[in-house]
């Protein structure tokens, strides 16, 4: 048994899983319409491949990765695409992205699967397959997978993520008790790919059948499953890795390059059923808890309406909205309409009961409890404060972009403040203040091109004047000709897609950093 | 709510002000015990003077009454401050104190949380600079042989200023055991001979000494319930001995011990629950040590060489200034930056 090295901070909440973790695991029958969007993941969203009309099969591909951060999309089921249109999705601001809506034949008429030899591969093409397959983490930051296991020639530990802390959830609880063998084959996979000297799984000690099960399925392979104390956010990757090796990854930062990476079971045994089936991602379990008649686990088809879910387990008639995710990190669902995406492993039904209003806000008397919460050891009084005053440029030398945003401090808050919600705040002001200061730089440099073009139109017209008055027969005197290295010099086209790349670096930018800080974070891109 | 974390635990402000109140009622039964219902009088009066001053503020400032009226604060620092001020004071002293402690030291600079200085000591150092002689008449502790005074006869001089016929108000007011060590070794007597008067107890005052262990099994309650840091009381308490136990050993003739110093005047209540004012103290947990060890010289050091009464006040007053600065000096390393490993 090795030692823990406990994390600062931390809460206990009351745990709400003995209401969704008892019963099996169970399959949602097959939704009129399948609603799947394309940017299920962190990064790029994926690029149509289809159009409607097409006739789809189950695991064909129906968005292709695009650029460095992104993974694909598949067909669920077999059927018809019915649209590829903007829709609304499982995203907190309600806006509609692009998604392929597929009616479903019934008839789970597979694409050709191709076996894939991946312990012959080499490690480029494995990760390719991974990415073709749409793997990503399943613990809810969804970033893709082959990049997590991409640059790591050998690794100290591989911290397998089966604590589950949030409060509610209980997808991996289930899926461990159930597929244990699964995500050890899994493991073995990750194991072998990364290289990784040692494999420690965590797992909170309020899942005594999860802890057996993955024991028994971990047996010969010299893994160990390491009980962690249930207190939230101990399934945070920095959190988990840091209780198993005393290593702590700081944001920004690519864990593999300290010698550990994290995993969530999910994850792997996705990975297991990518590598050794050639299956790509399809669904997911997601708990369905809360203010429903029949609170439990499922598996349903990515892209499968929320409202099937929810009509599935039986709303209650008191709900008033829904959490995407667990009460401590998840959102509001804009609408039930959107479909079920690889990051959905929870959706609470809310009623006044169990999520009583929120007490008014009281001014802060900088007690300090917050601090002693917050697992990144973070002053969130003095963020919050430096949030209030604008002064974000304070709030990011206090390390502000280190706050994993786990709502440990606003939790147990005595003046009931939002904590997390100045956080976000600061946040989004900072990337729209560098997105402009960028679009500013841009300005200044093709000012300066500018100037450097007449600089030299003016010099180029005095050298030709001096030629003309020398005996010499000149040279041509071209003077709109420009040398094909100047080109670029000239303003126009080419800077306006300069303009858009450099935004878009932005924003991949500011997508990586939230993933690198994403409580079930994974590695980030050291951006 | 429309955003995570959905979940809030359920402490809110009231409740946290309630405890403290509820940790500072064995210290008081003790002290009505052994000085007489003065001290309920005072608590009484400030009361309702913090509670109707708050309320005026928070109309002027066209802030919600509710919240704030309930959120138990104002009551917190007129119970500090009823329990700093003489027993035996006039009515109007405590009133006073309470309504400079809540409108100028809190609402002046914009309320709950937003005070510089802690607001309880405000008041009492603005009674102390303008009443000193009020200020160091305390009552003598019951059970000495003095002359005595029944409750209703405190009311009476506390309302009136009118005492029973032929008793003066001498007969039945002591210095406190600190003001009477300090003027008498101004007199030259040595230390040994002037503890072995009546007033004093076993380590501290007579009674009073019982008092202080009231506020510490309050005190430890609060640590108990996680509601102060520990760094606080041990920090104030540590350098408080530890200095009295430094002069002490140079000149033991002229400076009491580390003891003597923990029992008497406002150090034990200082350290649980005037040093331990959230606002006014720093976040972080080396500041908290420094600033409540600073503050623990502070006091010893206005107690012995100042002229006042005791030293708490002014020393949790001075500490306040400090506090930002000691805030900015000693934050802690965040997660994943700590011994130069930062990124
Ligand atoms: S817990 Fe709330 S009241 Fe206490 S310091 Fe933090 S923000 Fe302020
Ligand atoms: S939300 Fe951020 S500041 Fe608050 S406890 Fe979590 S990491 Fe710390």
């Amino acid at each position: 048994m090795s030692r823990l090295h406990a994390f600062h901070g931390g809460i206990h909440p009351p745990e709400h899983k003995a209401e969704s973790n008892g019963a099996r695991i169970v399959q949602v029958p097959l939704p009129p319409q399948l609603v799947v969007a394309l940017n299920q993941h962190i990064g790029h969203g994926a690029k149509p491949v289809v159009a409607a009309g097409d006739r789809v099969a189950k695991g064909q591909m129906i968005g292709r990765a695009e650029g460095r951060v992104s993974a694909a999309v598949h067909a669920p089921t077999s059927g018809r695409v019915l649209a590829v249109e903007p829709r609304v999705v499982a995203h907190p601001s309600g806006l509609a992205e692009l998604c392929v809506v597929i009616e479903p034949d019934g008839e789970e008429r597979w694409i050709e699967r191709q076996r894939f030899d991946w312990r012959n591969a080499d490690g480029p093409a494995v990760l390719d397959h991974l990415r073709d397959l749409g793997v990503v983490g399943l613990g809810g930051a969804v970033f893709p997978s082959h990049l997590k296991l991409a640059g790591a020639r050998t690794l100290d530990t591989l911290v397998i993520n089966g604590a589950e802390c949030e409060p509610y959830i209980t997808c991996d609880d289930r899926l461990m008790r159930e597929r244990a063998d699964e995500i050890g084959a899994g493991i073995a996979i990750v194991r072998q790919l990364m290289n990784a000297r040692q494999v420690k799984v965590g797992i909170e000690d309020n899942k005594p059948e999860a802890i057996e099960a993955m024991r028994l399925a971990c047996g010969g392979q010299d893994i160990e499953v390491v009980v962690v104390p249930t207190l939230y956010p101990s399934g945070g990757a920095k959190q988990l890795t840091r209780l198993l090796t005393g290593r702590e990854v700081p944001a920004g930062v690519r864990a593999t390059d300290l010698g550990v990476q994290c995993f969530n079971v999910g994850t792997v045994q996705a990975l297991y059923r990518a590598l050794e089936h050639g299956e790509p991602l399809l669904s997911r379990i997601v708990t369905l808890t809360g203010a429903v008649a029949r609170p439990g686990n499922v598996e349903a088809l990515l892209g499968t309406p929320l409202s099937h879910l929810m009509a599935f387990a039986g709303v209650a008639a008191d709900v008033t909205g829904h959490v995407y995710g667990g009460p401590m990190m998840g959102f509001v669902l804009p609408s039930l309409e959107a479909g079920l995406t690889k990051s959905g492993n929870c959706i609470i039904a809310r009623n006044a009961e169990l999520f009583p209003p929120a007490p008014p806000e009281m001014p802060c008397i900088r007690c300090g409890t917050c601090a002693e919460a917050c697992p990144a050891e973070l002053q969130p009084m003095d963020l919050y404060w430096f949030a209030r005053a604008r002064q974000f440029g304070r709030a990011q030398e206090r390390h502000l972009f280190d706050c994993i945003e786990c709502g440990a401090c606003a939790y147990v808050c005595p003046s009931n403040i939002r904590l997390v919600d100045y956080f976000r705040y600061a946040k989004s002001e900072i990337w729209a203040a560098e997105k402009s200061r960028d679009a500013a730089t841009l300005a200044r440099r093709r000012h300066e091109a500018r100037q450097a073009r007449q600089e030299r139109d003016k010099r180029e017209r005095a050298e030709r004047l001096a030629a003309r008055t020398t005996p010499r027969p000149a040279p041509p005197p071209l003077p709109e000709q420009v040398t094909p290295q100047e080109a670029p010099a000239a303003p126009a086209a080419p800077t306006d897609d300069d303009k858009q790349a450099r935004i878009a670096a932005a924003m991949a930018r500011a997508a990586a950093r939230r993933a690198g800080q994403a409580g079930k974070g994974e590695g980030g891109d050291g951006a | 709510m429309r955003t995570s974390p959905f979940l809030v635990q359920p402490t809110p402000l009231q409740i946290v002000m309630l405890k403290v109140a509820g940790a500072l009622l064995p210290g008081i039964a003790l002290y009505a015990w052994t000085f007489g219902i003065g001290v309920l009088v005072q608590i009484a009066l400030a009361s309702v003077t913090a509670l109707a001053v708050e309320a005026g503020c928070l109309k002027l400032r066209g802030r919600p009454l509710q919240p704030f009226l309930s959120d138990g604060s104002a009551l917190v620092t007129a119970w500090l401050l009823a329990l700093a001020v003489p027993p035996l004071a006039p009515w109007w002293m405590v009133v006073l104190a309470t309504a400079v402690a809540i409108g100028l030291a809190k609402h002046l600079y914009g309320g709950l949380g937003q005070n510089t200085f802690n607001p309880a000591m405000v008041g009492f150092a603005v009674l102390i600079v303008s009443f000193p002689a009020q200020m160091s008449r305390w009552a003598a502790p019951l059970g000495l042989g003095m002359a005595e005074l029944g409750g209703l006869a405190q009311l009476g001089w506390i309302f009136t200023g009118q005492l029973p016929a032929g008793l003066a108000f001498d007969a039945i007011a002591s210095a406190t055991p600190l003001d009477t060590v300090r003027t008498a070794l101004g007199q030259g007597q040595p230390l040994a001979q002037i503890l072995a008067a009546p007033i004093f107890g076993d380590v501290g005052g007579t009674g009073s000494e019982w008092i202080v262990l009231g506020w510490l099994v309050g005190g430890v309650f609060l640590w108990q319930q996680k509601l102060i840091p520990w760094q606080l009381p041990v920090g104030y308490l540590g350098a408080l001995a530890l200095t009295a136990s430094a002069f002490h050993l140079a000149d033991p003739a002229h400076y009491a011990g580390p003891g003597f110093h923990l029992a008497t005047g406002a150090a034990m209540l200082g350290a649980f629950f005037i040093v331990t004012d959230p606002v006014t103290a720093p976040t972080t947990p080396w500041g908290r040590l420094l600033y409540a060890a600073l503050a623990g010289v502070l006091t010893y050091l206005i107690r012995v060489f100042g002229s006042y009464p005791d030293g708490v006040a002014f020393a949790v007053l001075i500490m306040n200034i400090a506090t930002p600065l000691i805030d900015q000096l000693t934050q802690p390393a965040v997660f994943g930056r700590k011994r130069g490993k930062a990124a």
